[in-house]
């Protein structure tokens, strides 16, 4: 029997789960990462490999134990070591005796016939052409829903009159697109999800600070990954933008390069010129665009000994000298404590409020640091 | 004789830094090993004069360690280090930007960005020719690329096709000498100084394979002496460096995915080689912590030759690795190796 999973990245799998159950296969729901994940993954995986593929062998061995044998994941033409995740991934699992079979989707615009070949892979229910499209049009649908759905929780949870409300809204509202079937239903179920988080009562008036988030994809769309950092953030009174949504960033890379994704290429100019694989430059991009636009801070997630974050965290500090914006980078690993990095942000936040509130009150206040000056 | 010599070196130098000669610095790192002998005729056939930063040494790689990020691997490291012994004698430093020289392998990421991480990484640099070298793009091809830095330097057309030509002779030249058998430090100061330097003879009992980056293995700091431990003990030492590209390029891939790295595809293959041959005793895998393309590298090595009865030893350095710690390693393998060889011969 043919039973299909996939990796697990932030709530992106309900919309996979829909479009491969379309198609006609059978999903095992890949568990949200935990504590048994890494370790699993840290036992069969390199030592110094980067972080996203230590929690993804840990996804595909718990998934393996429940039946899966048919791992969909994506491929990649380099320099980042991610392209090559499904290759090395294949082996480790072949190498200690597990039967799977990898479907590895690289991207279309290079390899069609490999994305075709897959599709037809996955084909099980022999659905046509057009039943296809629509199928895949569809879970995109979703997926934006989804993006949506997060992109407002990290509006409204910094202004929440009570904490924790949007949290617990935000775990109701994703059923209902989740149970949403149909191109209308998920379009209606989007609607009623982003009124009734309208709905939280919030404090207009409050000092909220604006901070965007940069770095790399898996981190950044993994709340395990990062800890839960935007929910860590929203809580301390926080505006998050995130950089990287699935939506955003699929569409640039498998179809074609969009307004913004150019906009952020030739932000990064500048300091770097070179497509360096993974999103390096985009994390340059991004900060450049994000102090353009007035934020008061920038967060740059990277999984350890990730090469392109290296590159682009040894340039931001002069991203950050030249534009006057804070940044802070976290190298995230199985290793990282979530009470060292909340101590670390509250730290951040707390210098960023106290330059904000200086700067709206400055005619009002005299502070006695300034009379020395 | 010598000391006249000598004497007419030192002349020149200080002829040199009167008359204004350009000076231009080649940090002793990473691409060195490679390139270094090519980069040298070149620049100097244009009327330069070329700076290197010497072996490295501790204070360097303390510099390289205070300067550069803490998660960037050793060799990032010690490239800082090496910058940082050069601003203040140079007027350019030449980190050109390579990023694929074969049309299918490109570098490393961090070699990708590495003169904006030297540019915006140590403050009060000296101007950086960082032309771009990529054979899969018409207008940055090689001869495109160095025509530029020709430009740079405000050469003609004829001295700069010239100086290229000279270069690739020696570059050539280079090539062969590695071949022979002679390591890369050892190759380019055969050039530099035109004396003739043999191959150590084939004495050894047994035969090694060190596999791996040749800014790794022939850094002498950073990788402990090695290779001179190796023959220290008896072992004649042949490394990926000394096979030839086109041998390389026969070593079959199998049905797997090609890695994306132009130095990581090389080790591979010549691990493959040297796996499958039966004049060697043993292969050690020397990678730097903190190595992206090598923490996949490393498993494909292993994965892949399974079927190799070679004994094979990964060693991982770091800035803190110490002598005695590699030293010890390396005997309890060479003893492995030499009980395994001497029990088949007595059976």
């Amino acid at each position: 029997m043919r039973k299909v999973t996939f990796p697990h990245m932030g709530e992106s799998y309900r919309a996979f789960k829909m479009l491969l159950n379309d198609l006609g296969n059978e999903v095992i729901l890949p568990p949200r990462p935990s504590l048994k994940t890494l370790n699993l993954g840290v036992q069969y995986t390199p030592e110094f490999a980067c972080f996203p593929l230590k929690v993804l062998m840990g996804t595909y061995l718990e998934t393996i134990e429940k039946g899966a044998n048919i791992l969909v994941t994506t491929g990649g033409v380099g320099p980042c070591r991610a392209g090559l995740y499904a290759e090395l991934h294949k082996k480790i699992l072949h190498d200690l005796g597990l039967s799977i079979e990898m479907i590895v989707f690289e991207p279309p615009r290079l390899y069609p016939f490999n994305f075709i070949r897959n599709v037809h892979k996955l084909n099980s229910g022999r659905l046509s052409i057009k039943a296809i499209v629509d199928r895949i049009k569809k879970g995109w649908r979703k997926l934006q829903a989804l993006d949506n759905a997060e992109k407002l929780t990290h509006i409204i949870r910094p202004r929440e009159l009570k904490k924790g409300t949007t949290t617990q809204k935000y775990r109701q509202v994703l059923e209902w697109i989740d149970n949403a079937n149909t191109t209308s239903d998920i379009i209606e179920a989007e609607a009623a999800a982003l009124e009734e988080l309208h709905k939280i009562p919030q404090d207009l008036g409050r000092l909220v600070v604006k901070v965007g988030i940069v770095g790399e994809i898996y981190v950044l769309l993994e709340p395990t990954a990062n800890l839960e950092i935007e929910e860590t953030l929203g809580n301390l009174g926080v505006e998050v933008e995130r950089s990287m949504f699935l939506t955003g960033w699929a569409r640039d890379n498998t179809w074609k390069e969009t307004v913004e994704g150019m906009t952020v290429k030739d932000a990064a100019h500048p300091y770097l010129p070179e497509l360096i694989g993974g999103h390096g430059r985009d994390s340059i991009g991004n900060t450049v665009l994000y102090a353009k636009r007035k934020f008061d801070g920038i967060i740059q997630l990277a999984p350890f000994t990730c090469i392109p974050e290296i590159v682009a965290r040894t340039i931001l500090p002069a991203v950050s000298k030249d534009y006057n914006i804070p940044v802070l980078t976290f190298f995230l690993d199985e290793q990282t404590g979530k009470a060292g990095m909340n101590t670390r942000l509250e730290a951040f936040v707390d210098l960023m409020k106290r330059k904000k509130f200086k700067k709206q009150h400055q005619a009002n206040i005299w502070l006695p640091s300034e009379a020395t000056n | 004789m010598h000391r006249i010599i000598i004497l007419l070196i030192l002349n020149i130098n200080s002829v040199g830094s009167v008359l204004n000669v350009l000076r231009i610095g080649i940090p002793s790192a990473l691409f060195y090993y490679v390139y270094y002998p090519m980069w040298k005729t070149f620049l100097e056939e244009l009327d330069v004069q070329v700076v290197t930063s010497g072996d490295t040494t501790r204070q360097l790689l303390n510099y390289g360690v205070r300067e550069a990020l803490a998660d960037a691997c050793v060799p990032v490291k010690v490239f800082f280090g090496h910058v940082m012994a050069l601003i203040d004698q140079v007027d350019y430093l030449f980190i050109p930007r390579i990023v694929c020289l074969n049309k299918k392998t490109v570098y490393c990421p961090k070699f990708l960005g590495l003169p904006d991480m030297i540019r915006y990484g140590i403050a009060n640099m000296p101007p950086i020719i960082d032309v771009r070298i990529d054979a899969r793009d018409h207008k940055d091809k090689l001869f495109a690329a160095y025509y530029k830095v020709g430009k740079i330097l405000g050469k003609t057309p004829r001295q700069i096709t010239k100086a290229l030509l000279k270069a690739k002779t020696s570059q050539y030249k280079f090539q062969k000498l590695l071949r022979s058998g002679l390591q890369p430090i050892e190759a380019i100061d055969n050039i530099s100084t035109g004396k003739k330097q043999k191959p150590l003879d084939n004495k050894g009992e047994l035969k090694f394979a060190v596999v791996g980056y040749p800014y790794i293995i022939h850094d002498q700091y950073i990788s402990v002496g090695i290779i001179n431990k190796l023959h220290k003990m008896n072992i004649n030492v042949v490394t990926s460096d000394n096979i030839s590209p086109f041998t390389l390029k026969l070593q079959r891939h199998g049905s797997s995915k090609r890695l994306f790295w132009t130095f990581s595809e090389r080790t591979l293959r010549a691990t493959r080689y040297f796996a499958g041959r039966k004049d060697i005793d043993g292969i050690i895998h020397l990678s730097a912590f903190g190595c992206g393309p090598d923490s996949i590298l490393d498993r494909f090595i292993q994965l892949n030759n399974q079927s190799s009865t070679i004994p094979f030893m990964s060693l991982v350095i770091d800035e803190q690795s110490g002598e005695a710690g590699v030293t010890t390693r390396l005997e309890a393998f060479v003893d492995m190796v030499k009980r395994k060889k001497g029990a088949y011969r007595n059976a």
